[in-house]
């Protein structure tokens, strides 16, 4: 059984569909990658999928059980982690304040579930910091200082730092830390290395590759073309709302639909090789001349 | 009850008509500016009250006739609007969206007081200068300040429709209002456009002023507070930011109020409102007529904290302080002194609720005060009715303030921001009504009076140098208490959702759990601070914790820095302590108040020891 299934997901803005019956399947210890145009729909994907937006229609199942429309915070306890596309770090919190929110959903007071009695609770619990409490806080705090190990020294040394004072790629880095805390069985990138120069994105395609080493399950959204087909076993094509292609790296860039899409015409003559770069500079020219300065 | 005969609900028909004119007059205002600055502008039922004021003086002092007036009116408020505009928003418009409403409160705050300075608190006679004559109209009575009510506001109503629809200027206006910055790359001035709503705005409001000062014969400084809010609710009702929505919501809200009076009496006039606020706010916040968009968008960070590093304050100026306000009564006998400083730590417990709620979780919160009622009539009514010892009902005062003020304000956790804010001010409201109105339990307006003073081990504490240190051992304990929250998760998860709703829940953070949990700390805290209080004074009535006092607990902790506990205790200091100090300021302490605000806002807004 697939670890993540979406069947015919569908998510209309007011006569725009954004998302139209999408279907994808995720296995464990698999890296899937979801391209296509600006406007494609793979945020508002992404967003259906871990219960920031509601679909119109459609499924979200998780091994098999439906999670469809639930909402964000009972997702993240199932184990589902995500980044966002222009980066929402916690500000004024610290970067290991930032890696601790990740694993919220492990701490024992998460699991006072009770409607009211767990929140007296938690709130005793707060207050007492009973040993138990303490060796937790203490174990969650040494296990944040690891994740952000794994990022060399970019973040380590900036651990009691506000967020707000980091660069724009460590902030990046941060919300990846804060997702690995979750110790999530299914993680989902959106644009990691957007706005990153080349090194920095090359490195991120390493620490990628390492997490997929390790086995996690990955769902990416990424622009930047050759990380993707470095990185993913399975590529999906969306365009307009809808799934045009799937399959592997290789089929995918040669398929004449995708190459459409990135072009909106096709060139005779050209052909698909010389196409994909210029698809990508074309798109990176848009990209900085119409991306927003407001997080939408 | 009441008879109804049909002559009578034609007589309340009209008079609901005529008031919901004048509420229509000034929600029209408050959806203009809405509409074209995305602001609640809390200013508005000053200039109203000023306008009324201006309208009084024409008329009894210098006898003049109503035409006159009303351009004098008209001139000083357009004046007023945009000078409000200029100090409240021009400034303020790359800070959070909180910031120019937190302006407008400390205008509305300074001028309300400098009308009481000028013209005393006392309400003022204004005779209409109309003839009494009523003439019957199918049964009906209408008097001439009815007819020229009605007249002005449609008159006002028609121009407004004409000069929006019909002139360039006009043209421009609504186009700053659907997109600000296509305006402005059209070549509109938008910051011209801007102070000419608020001219407008301000113009209508004053005229409402006037003309409600003739129809209830008398003007007073605080009709500001009250018009404002009855603004919001009209407007509300009929969609936010809609000028036809916010004439219908007046009109009803005028109809409603008037026939609930009939009904009930009036001393429910005012719960209506407030009802009718929160209600729409909660369950349909486009209002009746809005169309089902989303309310406007609002700012991420929905709260006012600004990107700063705190100020760390070491441990040994902590100790330091305490030791020296431990000694203060060895040091001064000066009861007044004591007296002061007692107060100031009554206060500080509510600045450490605000900043907790308002500072660290992120929900603006204008009702705190809402707590310090509840938590004082509980504790007082266990200890008059049950015999309860005071320790007991101490305790539980501010364990009911925590429960029910937590239960009162869990509808509005889903909102965000700028309504946040109207509606816990709304609730604080409500509370007090329900105080006002629950004669049974709370003696209504009379109050409860020999509440059983302070004791300890039932030994009493009267004189002041125990009540001095008892408040602060209490300051002490609830700073412990709120101290070793801030340093488990559970201060950690509220930061993480002030600074930023959407990525705390992906990560599992369920935000009416964690609003909740900030509420009750909080509310535990400012009940403790009430309870005390109530048995302090031995007597407490409704207005003993007014709405004014959960705004002058805010500016505290503005002063001090949101969310920083440090602070709060030091803008409590500054803000009881200081015009006190100075004797000659005490009368003019809410202007005091009200500048403080807005220079902040303005000029420091991490405040003195910056935001944590």
């Amino acid at each position: 059984m697939a670890l993540l299934e979406v069947r015919g997901l569908r998510r209309e803005f007011g006569g725009v569909v954004a998302v139209d019956g999408v279907d994808l399947t995720v296995e464990a210890g698999e890296t899937v990658s979801v391209i296509g145009p600006n406007g494609a729909g793979k945020t508002t994907l992404f967003n259906l999928i871990t219960g920031l937006d509601k679909p119109d229609a459609g499924q979200v199942l998780l091994d098999g059980r439906p999670i469809t429309g639930w909402p964000p915070e009972k997702l993240a306890a199932l184990g589902i982690a995500r980044t966002f596309q222009h980066g929402r770090v916690f500000g004024n919190l610290s970067v290991l304040d930032n890696v601790l929110i990740g694993a919220h959903t492990r701490q024992a007071a998460h699991r006072l579930r009770a409607p009211v009695l767990g929140m007296i609770a938690e709130l005793a619990l707060a207050l007492v910091q009973p040993p138990a409490w303490r060796e937790e806080h203490r174990r969650l705090r040494e296990e944040a200082r690891d994740v952000l190990a794994l990022f060399g020294d970019r973040l380590l040394p900036r651990a009691d730092q506000p967020a707000y004072s980091l660069s724009y790629a460590n902030r990046r880095r941060t919300e990846i830390a804060r997702a690995l805390a979750l110790r999530p069985r299914l993680l989902l990138l959106d644009e990691p290395t957007a706005g990153m120069n080349p090194t920095e994105t090359a490195e991120m395609l390493e620490f990628i590759r390492s997490l997929k080493g390790r086995g996690l399950t990955l769902l990416l959204i990424e622009h930047k073309l050759s990380l993707v087909m470095q990185l993913s076993d399975r590529v999906i094509v969306m365009d307009d709302g809808r799934k045009i292609a799937e399959g592997v790296p290789q089929s995918v860039r040669n398929d004449p639909k995708v190459i459409e899409a990135y072009l909106g015409h096709k060139r005779p003559g050209s052909d698909a090789r010389d196409v994909q770069p210029a698809g990508e500079d074309d798109r990176r020219a848009v990209l900085a001349q119409t991306r927003p300065s407001s997080v939408s | 009850m009441p008879e109804f005969t049909l002559r009578t609900l034609a007589d309340q028909l009209v008079n609901g008509l005529v008031i919901g004119n004048i509420y229509a007059l000034i929600a029209i205002g408050l959806a203009l500016i809405f509409g074209v600055a995305n602001l609640i502008n809390f200013a508005h039922g000053s200039v109203y009250m000023i306008g009324a004021y201006v309208g009084w003086v024409c008329v009894t002092w210098l006898g003049w006739p109503l035409g006159p007036t009303f351009i004098v009116v008209a001139v000083a408020c357009a004046a007023l609007g945009v000078l409000i505009e200029r100090l409240g928003l021009r400034r303020l418009q790359s800070e959070a969206r909180i910031a120019p409403l937190l302006a407008t409160i400390g205008i509305s705050f300074a001028l309300d007081q400098l009308v009481q300075l000028i013209f005393s608190p006392n309400p003022q006679s204004f005779p209409s200068p109309l003839p009494a004559t009523r003439v019957m109209l199918g049964g009906v009575s209408i008097g001439a300040l009815d007819a020229l009510i009605a007249v002005i506001t449609v008159t006002s109503a028609a121009m407004l429709f004409a000069f929006l629809r019909f002139t360039r200027l006009g043209w421009a206006l609504r186009a700053t209002a659907q997109d600000r910055e296509a305006a402005q790359q059209m070549g509109v001035d938008v910051n011209a456009i801007q102070a000419l709503t608020f001219a407008v705005a301000a113009v209508l409001g004053g005229i409402g002023g006037v003309m409600i000062g003739m129809y209830f014969t008398s003007v007073y400084p605080t009709m500001s507070y009250g018009a404002m809010l009855k603004g919001f609710a009209a407007n509300l009702l009929g969609g936010l930011g809609s000028v036809p929505g916010a004439v219908i919501g007046g009109l009803l809200l005028g109809l409603i109020e008037t026939f609930g009076v009939a009904l009930l009496g009036s001393t429910y006039r005012n719960l209506f409102t407030f009802v009718i606020l929160i209600g729409v706010l909660v369950l349909r916040p486009t209002g009746l007529f809005g169309a089902r968009r989303a309310m406007p968008p609002e700012p991420l960070t929905g709260t006012f904290v600004a990107n700063s590093r705190p100020v760390r304050v070491p441990r040994f100026v902590v100790i330091g302080g305490l030791v020296a306000a431990v000694l203060l009564p060895f040091i001064s006998s000066n009861p007044y002194l004591l007296q002061i400083f007692t107060n100031a730590w009554l206060f500080a417990m509510l600045a450490l609720s605000i900043t907790l709620v308002t500072g660290t979780a992120g929900q603006m919160s204008l009702g705190q005060a809402g707590f310090l009622a509840i938590g004082g009539y509980a504790s007082a009514l266990l200890a008059m009715r049950l015999g309860w010892p005071l320790e007991l009902s101490l305790l539980a005062g501010a364990a009911i303030a925590a429960a029910l003020g937590t239960l009162l304000t869990w509808p509005v956790f889903r909102l965000r921001s700028q309504y946040v804010a109207l509606a816990t001010l709304g609730i604080g409201e409500v509370i007090n009504q329900i105080i006002l109105n629950w004669e049974g339990l709370t003696n209504g307006v009379l109050g409860l009076s020999n509440i059983p003073p302070l004791s300890l081990f039932g030994l009493p504490i009267i004189e002041t140098s125990p009540i001095y240190w008892f408040a602060l051992a209490m300051l002490v304990v609830a700073a412990l208490f709120q101290w070793r929250l801030m340093q488990s998760h559970l201060g950690r998860t509220w930061r993480a959702m002030r600074e930023d709703e959407v990525a705390a829940r992906a990560f599992g953070v369920s935000l009416n759990r964690y609003k909740a949990l900030a509420f009750i700390a909080g509310g535990f805290i400012a009940g403790l601070s009430g309870a005390f209080t109530a048995h302090m004074y031995s007597y407490i009535n409704n207005e003993t914790f007014a709405a004014t006092t959960s705004i002058l607990g805010l500016t505290m902790v503005i002063l001090g820095g949101m969310g920083n506990m440090s602070g709060a205790v030091v803008g409590a200091i500054a803000l009881t302590a200081l015009p006190e100090l100075f004797r000659p300021l005490a009368d003019a302490r809410y202007l005091i108040y009200g500048v403080v605000l807005l220079l902040l806002v303005r000029f420091r807004p991490q405040g003195l020891l910056g935001t944590v």
